[in-house]
């Protein structure tokens, strides 16, 4: 089953990154007022069914793929 | 009678950097320096255990996050849980943090630049078996070299740790955005400390400073204590 995990850093936590990219967007004469910068990560995963593969990623993500202190994260499930 | 010379394990991870000077800095300071490699299940009869800088596993997904799975952090964290002494050394500080033996986690520089320069740091604790040879208040300057510096916390936390006297060094200039200044911080049994700064490439005046043989002889110290405390 296909899986698609997106991390991003949590509300509050500074993004220089993003900062940077926000900054480089203005430059090409876009107007930003925010730009934060994330992880995409796609899983294809073992799973019975998608409520399966939604519990066993949301696991991986408790434990490795996102840090909880500063990033949050989203599941997609594909089919 | 001599006294006996401390064992002091360095684990090598792949992509381990300043192992080798790490290794050096310590047995110039009298340690008997012993090199763990990073698939090692159990750890040789050590008095503490180092964990060096560098970019283990290529920094992938986040500093630090990979290393934690290795056999070898596995054992380190059995040797800390048992009061065994641990230092973490810019990577092995991400390291330490991702493994949850010490609090916060390491993120990038507020400037988004590599800061390799020596920084001024101010002694917060010289009671712990890392800084015994330091007075408080007392400023060193040791050598940084990292993208991903910044240490942070939430506030909650911060709060806690500073009424609990965790952090043991703090910045004395900017150097990377880390909340209070925490460039060292230690568990609250005060037996794993990390640091962003590197005391193992500041044993001599001819690096341009001695400073950090106070920290790494502060350990081989507290190590020798504890070799002799087993005889």
């Amino acid at each position: 089953m296909k899986a698609t995990v997106l991390v991003r850093p949590k509300h509050g936590i500074l993004d220089p990154q993003g900062e940077a990219v926000e900054t480089a967007l203005e430059h090409l004469g876009f107007t930003v007022t925010e730009a934060r910068v994330g992880k995409v990560v796609d899983l294809e995963v073992d799973a019975a069914n998608a409520d399966d593969a939604r519990a066993k990623v949301k696991q991986m993500c408790e434990q490795l793929l996102a840090n909880p202190l500063i990033e949050s994260y989203e599941v997609e499930i594909h089919g | 009678m001599a006294s006996p010379q401390p064992r002091v394990g360095v684990v090598t991870y792949p992509g381990s950097q300043d192992d080798r000077d790490a290794l050096w800095a310590l047995g110039a300071l009298d340690a008997e320096a012993v090199p763990v490699w990073h698939e090692e299940r159990e750890l040789p009869d050590l008095d503490a255990v180092v964990l060096p800088g560098g970019f283990s596993y290529g920094d992938y997904l986040r500093c630090g996050a990979i290393a934690r799975f290795s056999p070898a952090t596995a054992a380190v964290a059995e040797f800390a849980e048992a009061g065994g002494l641990v230092l973490g050394i810019c990577n092995g500080f991400q390291i330490l943090c991702e493994a949850g033996l010490l609090p916060g986690v390491l993120l990038r520089n507020d400037t988004l630049r590599f800061v390799c320069r020596d920084v001024p740091l101010i002694v917060e604790r010289a009671d712990l078996p890392f800084t015994s040879r330091c007075t408080v208040g007392e400023r060193l300057v040791i050598p940084v070299k990292h993208g991903d510096g910044r240490w942070f916390a939430p506030a909650e936390l911060v709060q806690e740790l500073e009424a609990n006297r965790q952090v043991v060094l703090r910045y004395g200039e900017a150097c990377n955005g880390s909340v209070a200044d925490v460039a060292g911080i230690c568990n609250e049994r005060g037996n794993v400390m990390g640091l962003m700064p590197h005391p193992e490439h500041a044993v001599d005046p001819l690096l341009g400073s001695a400073d950090g043989a106070l920290i790494l002889a502060s350990l081989v110290e507290a190590a020798r204590e504890r070799a002799l405390a087993l005889l």
